[in-house]
Order: C-alpha cells, then sequence, then structure tokens
C-alpha cells in the first residue's frame, strides 16, 4: 500500500489517453501480514474501453476494498464496493527517453524500464453484497470444517482451501496461479440449510416487518398518502439520518393504528416483537428465518425505497443469509508455532464452528431428524454466525477460546483505536526512520540536526545514475556498506533491488548505468524530517538539514526545544529521509525550520532563544565592558569575520558588541521585561538591554521586527548568533548558582519574620471574630466563606510581601536573581519560596480541609482553622519544611499530578474531535472557507482573510508602516 | 482624506482602515501624498499577509485549540476574591461549550440594567426579586397525615414576609401547577387534599416531593444573585440562568445582558448571536489561563458549529455527523455502523475529504494536493 500508485504489468498497446472507466470488483481481502501490500493487477481487454482490474486486497489491512470488504464481510449479504475508478494515467519515464537517447552513443546494454501506471480511485460506493454475488465473488464452495489432511496440505473443499489463497511458501494459488504474497486470495462461500437472520440488521428487518403487511408485503399506509409521507420523511432524515427516518415511518404508521388491516388486502396485521439478539415472534410464536424471508421478499421495490433503502444496493431479504462469503485465508493466516503446530486465527475457528454444525444440520435434515434437533442445531447456527459477525452482543455470551479469552471475529477486526480503521487505514508506518535519544548542541545551526554516523550509514537517500554523476556515485558504491560514505542498495531500472557488500562490490560497480538508482548513505546537507510526540503541532514536524556527527544521539540546537516541546532529559524523537524529490521539495519547502519561525498559533516567533543564551545576552548588554581583543574573540567564536562595526577604541561596551551583528538599516523600539526603553538606531543597540521579552520565544518582537523586515533566512541565522553570542558570554566569564543566592541581610530576614508572624496574628483575630460571631459576611457568602476568604486574603498579602522584601534586599547580581530578572529561568517568586516564605498550599482554590474528621492532620486540634494547621507554609526551601508542612507540599504535589494524569486524556479526545471535525476546511481560490462537499463556511478567512502566521500577533502593524512613511 | 479612505474601502478590510485613521488622527494632520503613501503601503502588506489558497485552516485552529488544550488546568473554578460567583473554567468549559451541551454545569448570567435602575439604588431589592423561590424555600415541614391523606405545609412565616408574600399568593401557584388536588388555606399552614378518592400513600408521597419544587416567585432558575459594581454602575451576576424571561424584566437593558448558555442564546437571539457567543466564551477562558490563541481559529471552530443554521456540537451526532463521506464518518467513530448504513442507502464515497484519500494512499486534496497538472497529449 505503501505506494498510492498502483503498478500494472502492463500489455504492450498504449492505451488511449481517454479516461477509461474501470470496474473494479473487490474480490479479497487478505490478512496481511505484509501489511499493505496490495497489488492491483489489471488485464486490459484490447480495444475495449472496459478495463477490468481485479483487486486483491488484504482485507484487514487497508485498502479500499477494505471497505468493501468490511463491509462485505461483516454484512453477510454484503456490501459490494464497486469502485468507479479512475483515469489512469501512464507516466512516461523521462528517463525513459534520455535513456533510450544515451543508448545510442554510449552502447549499454538497454534493460527494460519499469512502467508505471498511476491509478486514482474516484470514489466507492456501498452496497449490501446479494447472494448472486457472493457466489459469483466465490472462487471455492467450503463444505469440511477440516482444515489439513494428514500431510499438513490443505483439503479441498475445507477452510484453508488453495483456492482461496496461499499462506504457506512453495505453494501456488489454484485460482490465480501466484505464489505467497503475490496472491492476494480469494472468497469462497458456503450454502447454509437454514437461512439466518445477520444480526447487524436485526433493527431493520423489525422495522420492516412492523410497517409492511404480512401478506402482501406492502407498507401499512394507504396509497393515497404515500406520496405526503414521504415528503415529511424526507425532512426528517435531513435532520436526523437514516435512524430517524426508520422511526418516523413506525411512528407514522403507529398513529394510522387504528387500521389493524392491510389497507392494501385487507389482511389482518399481528403484532411483532423482537427478542433479543436475533429472535422474532408474532403473536407469542416464533416466526422462523425463512418465513421472515418470504415476507421480505414480497416488499415492493416502491416500499423499501420508503424506508431509506435503495434497491439495486440491497434488497430487504439480503439481509437474511442463504449464502456466507468466507473470507481469504490471506486475511486469516495461521501461525506455525515453533514446536511445529499450527494455530490458526480466531476467524478461521469461528467459520469452523459454522462449516461444522452447518454439515450437522444438513445431515440431520436429510435424516429427517425431529423438528426439535433440528431447530437446536439451527439455533446454535445463527449463534455461531451472530458472533462471527460481532463477538460483543450484548444478550449473548461471548464465544471464547478454550483459554477463555474471547474470539476476536469481524467487528472487533473494524472497531476502535486498535482497530482497522484507526490503526492501519487512518494510520501509517513508514521505513527510512531512525529513533534515539536527543541531545543539545548549540554549536549546530537551529535547522541541523546532528545525525550519529551509526544511523547515517543506516538510512540511504535514493540517486538517480546519469551521465553526469555516475563517476561521483561511483565512488560511494566502492565504499560499500560499512565504510561511512558509502552506499547500501543500487536499484536496477526494472526495480530489482541487489545489496552492495564487499564481495558485490565490483559487480555492481561495473553493472551500474545511467538509469539506475544508488542507495547511498545520508551526507551533511541531506533533508530530513525530525519529530517528537506527541505530534500536537505543525511545528512537531519540522525539516532539518543533516549533519553527521559522531556519538550516539540526535543532536538539535536547543532554540528548537520549544516547537518540539523537548529537553534532554531522556526524550527520544524521530527522524525520517524523504525519498522522492516531491517529498524533499514539499519538505524543504513547507516544514524546514525557518519556515516555521512564527507561530500559526498567535502570529509571533515561536522560536527564540532560551535559558543561558538569554542571560547572557542579558549580561553582555546590560553593563559589561570588554578589552577589544576579548570583543574579537568573542565575535569570532560566534563565526562573525567582519569587525568593522565595532568602534576603534580599547575598552568596548557589550551593547556594541552586540550592534554587530545588527544589519544597518534596522530600527526598533521595544521595552524590556522591567518595562524599559529599548531602541535600536541604524543597527546600534542605543539603549536599554536585551532579555525575554525581546529575544525569547512567544514575546520575541526583535525577532519578529527583524523577521517581517529580512525574510526568514536572515532571522534564523541571526538568532542563531545571537543565541551562540550568549552562551559564549557565558562560558567566558561563568555563570552559576549558589545556595548563597537565597541569602538575605539580617534585617531583612527579621523583616519577612514579623510580616509572617503579623499575618499569623491577624488570621487568630479573624477566627476569634468569627467565634464571636462578629465578622462582617460578605454579599452572597455564608459566615464560614467569608472568613476563609478573608483569611487567604491575608495570607496571600503576607506571602506577597516577604516576596517584595526578597526583591529589595537580595543581591541584585546573584547568578540566581539575573536568570530571574531577564526571564531565562525561573521568576521572583521561586527564589523568594527558596529564601522567604513558601506560602499557601491551595487544592481546589480553597485552603486544605481534607484529611482526618474535622481536621486535616492528626498533628492538629480538631477544629483548627489557624494558618499552619490548614496548608499554609511559612518556612522556605532553603531551610527546610516541618513535617506537617512538608506533607501539606506533598498534597497538592499529588494533586497536581493527578490533575495531569487526568488532563491527558481528555484534552486529546477533544483535539481529535476537533481535528476530525475540521480537517477538510480548506480555503479555496475564491478565499472562501469551504468543506469537503463544497459548503461555505466562512466567505473570507477570519473576517479579513489574513494568514496568522503572516501577521504581527493577528494584525496588519498600521503604526510601523505610517511612521515608516513618516 | 475620508475620499482618499472610501477609494480604499474595498481594498481594505474596515478594520485597518479605522486603525489608521485613527492613529492618524493621534499623530495630526497629514498631507495626501504621504496618506495615499501609507494606504498603498497597508494594501501591499495586506495582500502580503493573505491566506494562500488550499491552505487546511481547519487543521490549523483544531491544532490551535488543541495544543494549549494540553496545558491547560483542569479543575478551575475560579475563585478571583470576594465578589465573584463560581464558574467553570479550562479545559471543562471548553469541551462542555464545544460540545453543544444544553445543560450546563455552572449556568450564570451577567445581568446589566437601565440607567435609571443601575445606579445603586434598591439594587439589593431587585436582585432578589430575580432570586427564584421555592415552596420548599418557605416552607419549615411538609407532613403527610395518613389518616386523611392530606398533606400539610407548614409556612415560614418570617421568610414570606421579607420575601411579600401572601397565603394566597403562594395557593395561587399551587392551585396552578398542581393538577388534582384542593389547597386549604389554614393560617400558618396550607392543606392539600386530594380531589380523588383512591389516591394511594405512594402517590401522596410523590405529590409531596412534587410540591416542593413548585415555583412560588422570582425567576425559574436563577438560584443565586449577586449585585456588583462595576465600572460605575451595579450589575448583577447570577448563578442559573433564564435568558428570555429576564430580558422581559422592566429595567434589564436588553442591549447588554447576557448568558454563558449557548443554547439559550441561539433560542432567543438566532445563530448569529450564539456563533458570537461561541467566540467570546471561548476566547475568554483562553486568555484567562494565559495562553495567546488568535480570535480567527475560534471564529472557524465557531463557524463550523453554526454553517448548518441550529448549534451543532463538535461530536459523532453533530458536526461530525454532517459529513458527506461515509468513510470519514467512519474514521471517527462507531465505524460500523456508518458502514452499515451507506450500504442500505448505496452511499457513493466520492474521496473528496482528507481521511478517505489517506485509507486509499492517494494525495490529499488539501494544500499541495490541490492543484492538478492539466497536458495536452501529443497527437
Amino acid at each position: 500500500m505503501a505506494e498510492k500508485k498502483e503498478k500494472v504489468k502492463e500489455t504492450k498497446e498504449e492505451k488511449t489517453e481517454a479516461k477509461e472507466p474501470v470496474k473494479t470488483k473487490e474480490k479479497t481481502g487478505k490478512e496481511a501480514e505484509d501489511a499493505g501490500k496490495s497489488k492491483i493487477s489489471g488485464t486490459n481487454s484490447v480495444g475495449k474501453v472496459e478495463t477490468k482490474v481485479e483487486e486483491k486486497t488484504e482485507e484487514k489491512a487497508k485498502e479500499e476494498i477494505k471497505e468493501a470488504e468490511t463491509k462485505a464481510e461483516e454484512n453477510k449479504e454484503e456490501a459490494t464496493t464497486e469502485e468507479k475508478t479512475t483515469e489512469e494515467k501512464t507516466e512516461e519515464k523521462a528517463e525513459d527517453a534520455k535513456a533510450e537517447g544515451k543508448t545510442k552513443e554510449k552502447n549499454w546494454e538497454r534493460i527494460e524500464q519499469e512502467t508505471h501506471v498511476y491509478k486514482r480511485v474516484k470514489s466507492i460506493v456501498f452496497s449490501v453484497l446479494s447472494s448472486k454475488v457472493i457466489k459469483d465473488m466465490a472462487s471455492a464452495k467450503i463444505v469440511t470444517p477440516e482444515l489439513y489432511d494428514k500431510e499438513g496440505y490443505p483439503v479441498d473443499g475445507g477452510l484453508m482451501d488453495i483456492r482461496l489463497g496461499v499462506i504457506d511458501p512453495g505453494l501456488r494459488c489454484k485460482t490465480c496461479g501466484s505464489k505467497l504474497k503475490e496472491c492476494i486470495g480469494h472468497f469462497g462461500y458456503i450454502e447454509f440449510a437454514r437461512p439466518i437472520i445477520h444480526v447487524k440488521f436485526v433493527a431493520i428487518i423489525l422495522s420492516l416487518l412492523k410497517s409492511t403487511c404480512r401478506d402482501c408485503g406492502r407498507i401499512l399506509i394507504p396509497k393515497n398518502k404515500i406520496s405526503k409521507y414521504n415528503e415529511i420523511l424526507d425532512a426528517v432524515e435531513k435532520e436526523k439520518g437514516l435512524e430517524g427516518r426508520r422511526d418516523k415511518i413506525k411512528e407514522i404508521i403507529a398513529s394510522l393504528k387504528t387500521i389493524n388491516k392491510c389497507p392494501h388486502c385487507k389482511a389482518r396485521q399481528k403484532k411483532i416483537t423482537l427478542d433479543k439478539p436475533t429472535t422474532f415472534i408474532e403473536d407469542d410464536k416464533r416466526v422462523s428465518p425463512i418465513e421472515i424471508r418470504a415476507r421480505l421478499e414480497k416488499i415492493p421495490d416502491e416500499d423499501t425505497f420508503l424506508f431509506g433503502l435503495v434497491t439495486p444496493y440491497i434488497r430487504p431479504e439480503w439481509t437474511v443469509l442463504t449464502l456466507l462469503p468466507i473470507p481469504p485465508v490471506t486475511m486469516r493466516p495461521s501461525i506455525t508455532l515453533e514446536s511445529g503446530e499450527r494455530s490458526e486465527d480466531d476467524l478461521t475457528h469461528k467459520l469452523g464452528d459454522i462449516v461444522r454444525i452447518n454439515q450437522r444440520l444438513f445431515e440431520n435434515i436429510n435424516a429427517g431428524a425431529p423438528e426439535i434437533i433440528v431447530e437446536d442445531l439451527w439455533d446454535l447456527l445463527q449463534y455461531h454466525v451472530t458472533t462471527y459477525f460481532d463477538n460483543a452482543i450484548a444478550q449473548l455470551p461471548p464465544a471464547r477460546h478454550r483459554s477463555g479469552q474471547p474470539l476476536k471475529t469481524l467487528t472487533e477486526r473494524i472497531k476502535s483505536k486498535e482497530g482497522r480503521i484507526r490503526h492501519n487505514l487512518a494510520g501509517k508506518r513508514t521505513n527510512f526512520c531512525a529513533r534515539t535519544v536527543i541531545s543539545p548542541d548549540p554549536m549546530l545551526e537551529l535547522n541541523e540536526v546532528g545525525v550519529p554516523d551509526v544511523i547515517a550509514t543506516k538510512l540511504t537517500v535514493p540517486e538517480k545514475v546519469n551521465t553526469w554523476n555516475i563517476e561521483y556515485l561511483k565512488k560511494f558504491i566502492e565504499k560499500g556498506p560499512k565504510k561511512y560514505p558509502g552506499a547500501n542498495y543500487i536499484i536496477r531500472p526494472d526495480g530489482k533491488k541487489k545489496k552492495i557488500t564487499d564481495e558485490t562490490k565490483e559487480a555492481s560497480l561495473e553493472e551500474i548505468q545511467p538509469g539506475y538508482t544508488v542507495e547511498r548513505h545520508l551526507m551533511d546537507g541531506d533533508l530530513a524530517v525530525f519529530n517528537r510526540q506527541p505530534s500536537l503541532h505543525r511545528m512537531s514536524m519540522m525539516c532539518h538539514r543533516i549533519r553527521v556527527l559522531p556519538g550516539k544521539t540526535l543532536r538539535l540546537n536547543p532554540a528548537v526545544c520549544h516547537p518540539y516541546n523537548a529537553d534532554f532529559d531522556g526524550d527520544e524523537m524521530n527522524l525520517h529521509i524523504p525519498q522522492t524529490e516531491e517529498a524533499r521539495a514539499e519538505a524543504e519547502i513547507l516544514m524546514e525550520v525557518q519556515t516555521q519561525l512564527i507561530s500559526l498559533r498567535y502570529g509571533l516567533s515561536i522560536i527564540g532563544c532560551v535559558q543561558d543564551a538569554i542571560s547572557g545576552n542579558y549580561l553582555l548588554t546590560k553593563d559589561m565592558i570588554l578589552n577589544r581583543n576579548d570583543a574579537i574573540d568573542l565575535l569570532a567564536s560566534i563565526g562573525i569575520d567582519e569587525f568593522s562595526k565595532l568602534p576603534r577604541k580599547e575598552k568596548i561596551d557589550g551593547k556594541e558588541v552586540f550592534s554587530v551583528l545588527i544589519p544597518e538599516d534596522f530600527n526598533f523600539t521595544g521595552k524590556t521585561k522591567q518595562d524599559e526603553e529599548v531602541a535600536i538606531k541604524n543597527g546600534k543597540l542605543v539603549e536599554g538591554y536585551m532579555d525575554r521579552s525581546n529575544l525569547g520565544e512567544g514575546s520575541g518582537l526583535l525577532l519578529r521586527n527583524i523577521h517581517k523586515k529580512y525574510g526568514k533566512h536572515f532571522t534564523i541565522d541571526i538568532l542563531g548568533k545571537i543565541f551562540r553570542l550568549g552562551i559564549e558570554v557565558l562560558l567566558r566569564n561563568g555563570f552559576t548558582c549558589a545556595v548563597s543566592d537565597t541569602d538575605l541581610p539580617e534585617n531583612a530576614g527579621l523583616k519577612v519574620m514579623e510580616t509572617l508572624n503579623n499575618a499569623k496574628k491577624e488570621v487568630g483575630n479573624l477566627i476569634e471574630r468569627y467565634k464571636d460571631n462578629k465578622l462582617e459576611t460578605f454579599p452572597g457568602k455564608n459566615l464560614e466563606e467569608t472568613l476563609e476568604l478573608r483569611i487567604l486574603e491575608v495570607l496571600n498579602k503576607a506571602r506577597n510581601d516577604t516576596g517584595e522584601i526578597v526583591a529589595n534586599f537580595a543581591d541584585k547580581n546573584s547568578h540566581t536573581m539575573i536568570m530571574a530578572q531577564s526571564g531565562a529561568r525561573g521568576n521572583l517568586l521561586n527564589l523568594a519560596q527558596m529564601a522567604a516564605c513558601v506560602g499557601q498550599q491551595a487544592m481546589r482554590g480553597k485552603r486544605i480541609e481534607k484529611g482526618f474528621e474535622s481536621r486535616t492532620l492528626s498533628a492538629f486540634k480538631k477544629n483548627d482553622l489557624s494558618s499552619e494547621a490548614r496548608g499554609f507554609i511559612s518556612e522556605k526551601f532553603k531551610t527546610g519544611l516541618t513535617p506537617t508542612e512538608f506533607f501539606f507540599g506533598a498534597m497538592t504535589g499529588r494533586d497536581s499530578l493527578m490533575d495531569t494524569a487526568l488532563r491527558t486524556p481528555k484534552s486529546g479526545y477533544l483535539y481529535r474531535r476537533l481535528a476530525n471535525a475540521m480537517q477538510d476546511l480548506k480555503i479555496e481560490y475564491d478565499g472562501t472557507v469551504r468543506d469537503a462537499s463544497n459548503k461555505i463556511i466562512q466567505f473570507d478567512y477570519g473576517e479579513d482573510g489574513i494568514d496568522v502566521s503572516k501577521s504581527e500577533k493577528g494584525f496588519i502593524n498600521v503604526k510601523r508602516i505610517v511612521k515608516s512613511v513618516g | 482624506m475620508e475620499k482618499l479612505m472610501d477609494e480604499y474601502a474595498d481594498k481594505l478590510p474596515k478594520k485597518i482602515l479605522t486603525d489608521i485613521q485613527e492613529y492618524i488622527e493621534k499623530k495630526g494632520a497629514i498631507n495626501q501624498t504621504k496618506l495615499r503613501k501609507i494606504l498603498d503601503n497597508t494594501v501591499t502588506e495586506y495582500q502580503n499577509a493573505k491566506i494562500q489558497p488550499g491552505e487546511s485552516v481547519g487543521i490549523l485552529s483544531a491544532e490551535s485549540i488543541g495544543e494549549p488544550g494540553t496545558q491547560m488546568t483542569l479543575n478551575t473554578f475560579h475563585f478571583a476574591g470576594v465578589a465573584e460567583m463560581n464558574v467553570t473554567l479550562g479545559l471543562p468549559r471548553i469541551i462542555e461549550i464545544l460540545d453543544g451541551r444544553k445543560n450546563l454545569q455552572t449556568p450564570a448570567m451577567e445581568i446589566h440594567l437601565k440607567q435609571s435602575y443601575s445606579k445603586g439604588k434598591d439594587i439589593k431589592k431587585f436582585a432578589l426579586s430575580l432570586k427564584e423561590t421555592k415552596l420548599s424555600d418557605i416552607a419549615l415541614e411538609f407532613s403527610i397525615s395518613l389518616v386523611d391523606s392530606e398533606i400539610d405545609v407548614k409556612l415560614d412565616k418570617e421568610r414570606m414576609k421579607s420575601l411579600d408574600l401572601t397565603n394566597s399568593q403562594v395557593i395561587s401557584s399551587i392551585t396552578k401547577q398542581l393538577k388534582g388536588f384542593n389547597v386549604k388555606d389554614n393560617k400558618d399552614s396550607i392543606l392539600l387534599k386530594s380531589r380523588s378518592k383512591e389516591e394511594s400513600l405512594n402517590d401522596i408521597y410523590k405529590a409531596k416531593e412534587k410540591i416542593k419544587g413548585i415555583h412560588i416567585k422570582g425567576i425559574k432558575d436563577i438560584n443565586q444573585v449577586l449585585p456588583v459594581k462595576r465600572d460605575d454602575e451595579y450589575i448583577i451576576m447570577t448563578s442559573g440562568s433564564n435568558l428570555s424571561e429576564v430580558l422581559q424584566l422592566e429595567g434589564v437593558d436588553a442591549f447588554r445582558t447576557t448568558t454563558n448558555n449557548i443554547f439559550e442564546i441561539q433560542e432567543v437571539f438566532g445563530i448569529e448571536a450564539a456563533r458570537q457567543a461561541i467566540i467570546d466564551e471561548v476566547y475568554k477562558v483562553i486568555e484567562n489561563q494565559g495562553f495567546n490563541v488568535d480570535i480567527r481559529h475560534i471564529m472557524l471552530v465557531a463557524d463550523t458549529m453554526c454553517v448548518s443554521g441550529i448549534l451543532k456540537g463538535i461530536t459523532r451526532y453533530g458536526v461530525v455527523s454532517e459529513k458527506a463521506s461515509a468513510l470519514a464518518r467512519a474514521s471517527f467513530e462507531t465505524p460500523i455502523k456508518h458502514i452499515i448504513n451507506a450500504a442500505l442507502i448505496g452511499e457513493v464515497d466520492n474521496l473528496n475529504s482528507v481521511v478517505e484519500n489517506v485509507m486509499l494512499n492517494q494525495a490529499v486534496p488539501i494544500g499541495t494536493g490541490v492543484p492538478d497538472l492539466i497536458m495536452k497529449p501529443k497527437k
């Protein structure tokens, strides 16, 4: 399946260009070991416009057919899917012509080119299989439950009959003559001794029986009223769908219930009820499936139409099975265990039961067994067929393995996340990918990824050989698969893949000629798609350029961690190598890191400096003075070799060093995190300093402006330089945080204590007043709530006050403080928690109140409302918490862990629903937003048609335009 | 200047034009040529910033809302201090809105008042008059006399006085809402006796439970009221919501009064108002959580919910069930149901949207998959 091009071996004649309608009949599904490869082999009847393509599909595995199949399978009378396809485009390979020309000149041996025919499925029709279709598409009738004979060879007419396809190496399929993996398998069928009801259609059968005459089969609505009701029904269907329509019919008929007689033939009607899951009862008497089928047959086509059943696709009687299609062996392969024993698939087991009981039923009927025995067997057969379709029906005990674990039958194969649809069809797997632990390397460019050489020699890029690159590619082959820039495979023009080994190297070198493809090792500059799960964003998958490096991890620049949401505590990431020119072009143009600089979520840069890069630039531009030599050294270390922008003086200001990076015609004014002015005039940082609000992600206004003015390539380049500049500054000066950063002068410590004591006292007062009932209540709150609010207010204020004390008295030049101020990491609150007071631990917006009866912990008295008994931590992290305080901290910690654990699936589901509902909305050429059926959702995207990722925070910056004009 | 602006009315969105106008007015006079240049530059920038055909905006919006969703807090009951009502926020609220749920966890209203009422005079009284009073609120005791099959409701006289209620008022509301009972005034209590003779004890017991919920006064479903001063006027915040009845009250400013129940807004004001309400509510929550999401994404979600003319949630019963493609529906939830129903009517899937083509390993008709190559074959 991997390729969307289906290869069709073509008979020689040239096809007319016209579109040929191709009728595909699904034949078979094959369970796929080889997940996903389905081939369509087409026979082209010459001259005729109709091409019949026989498709074999691996049923369970993906495929359009599968669809059909699925359907089919599960509806016994199945759905035939007919696909009307599709133009076939014959792709004439450009190389073909080219190769030909060359041949003449150089006299190379000409190898038949592999030809591709591109087909596209245009539409899929769903329908229910009729007995005739089942018979027609079957290649074998199954009559015996035995699987293999004594030699272990599949029995003729058994469930593993080789006319149904082959799963053993060495055997050939009797139907199509091809070998394992080539034959997709073929359907068979069995004939039931007595008709069987298809569980999935029970609801429809019931409403049909209830609403039609038991004698003449007409719908129980008088002729003259039918057209009137039809309109009503159409309206209902639009609103509520098919089931709504069926219910409405019942309602209408109930409203006409005065007629216990058929309006057409005057026959008296009886009441039919359903005894779940599959028994119908009329006036306490059971209606046999034979009878049901007979009645359904009588319903005329015009009446089924009223139920929303469209005749060529379904006839009511098809819902009662007389034949059962047997899926091909390829979709239920058996596994050979180590002991040599065979273990069959669940479906085979189930089908074995069905065939066995069916044969017994036949024998008993033929032998004229008593009715009771026949009925019992019939019920048993009904049970097996029912569980074959769906083994999770509420009223039935599920069929089980001997071990007691329920069988996985058709419905379970399709359904849910691990089912065929979501697991195999909507989700794909790839080759040419790698995964390992990631680690940081700030010396890489932002759009590079460091790939370990182990991986680089395993993953390859295919390169087509032509006269100009043949010598170049031969060098790779010479090196072989083990030495680094080597090659692993060569591919002949007819598609045959040959491994390069030390032995075959020479032969390959000889053989290679234009038209061949060489799969060479990864090299610096190759494109790769880099990804980290969960991929919540389009920025979770970006295209990087490869840098082959020693080591065993994938390396990335820490600045791109944010869009991936990656860190280096053991995260792993995936790498994919695009294999075709189209894929590489899309990856480069649409997915490369520089194209993703501006977030589509809010229109500001999402990639910016982080951590050390911010504190480094902060220190540099704040008030650092360097020697000229040091400055040049610093700049040279980040790859600058043009120092003319540096002022000619001995002592150089850090701002001037930073300005070297900025282009001369750049002007900018902004604010720092502390709300101070920043100004860049003519490429010189004249005022202020750099910090998070200008360099960081999310806010990075400076970066946004540079991007607007100079474009993405320049931005990513300058960002890389600024980043390295920051790091180099720290490298040269040293930067660390220490416990002493949290030291406070003695008077500050006293102040903190005083604040906390006052707060405690005040809380005590409040509690006193509450107990004396003197507290004034807030509107809409009762006394207790008011007290809680007041206490919280007091305690919060106390904590904030201590924070302020810390902010005022702590050493402004301590590295912890610098990190907080520049926005590199942490904030004042973290510092205050370390240095002064941790503060109130709150759960669900309230103080902690759970635990023991009337108290939080047994360390406190009952009904103690004081601050320390309700989770206020007045200690600081530096000195450590008391046991009770620590416990309160653990409580909130646990609470937040739970929150995260519960939130992830909830938000994941919300996301899935959103994505599913909106995935097909796109902008049309007229600027409207439409969905897949061309329904207009918006006339102008977002009311003004602006692309958020091209806007500045969602707006056009009018101010800047006016200023630029002057 | 006006004239020049009008000239560009077709080329630029109104919002940008007014922005320019406002900004220029602040800066003072400006001459024609300069203004023209500004406008021209703006047009170029606007054109450059326009979204490209084929862009899969649906996925972009889903990403933009889904991604911050993973970081939102779960149990957020708003607790911004003294004078606020509790309101669901955070992820649960977003889910609630996008589900299109009819019954909210915390319905709430903000009632704005007309000038003459909003100054704070009698505000408390007005607010209290909105609050729903049920029979159980003014009753001290409900008792059943087994002998006479009677229900005796003892009334809380003090409570009634403060609410301005008389016995006859109470009785009239009971008779209006409860059929089949004779109601007798007994001063401090009310006696209810069933008219039908063979009332079983069980039925009486049920009736007793039923009368507890009888609506006596105020507006239905408004459980709590809280007058709040905002800027220089008073507004009333409520928990519980009943838009249609509140709007009919004298003194309520119908232009600004609002509820967080989007269904009510749809019923009272129509689908366009509901769309705006979704946008406002979602934006409010996301902003409150400190995330930055462009309003265009929310608009698109709101529009998908509202295109059909009725509010549809983003669930398998709502928006997703509207899809034309059986395969797309099947790939979401309950695949078997969708496939069977498709087979019954012989549905044709034209493979116009994304998942179907992914399933078939074909190029998806979005983005770079939109354009097709047209070629004339050589004869």
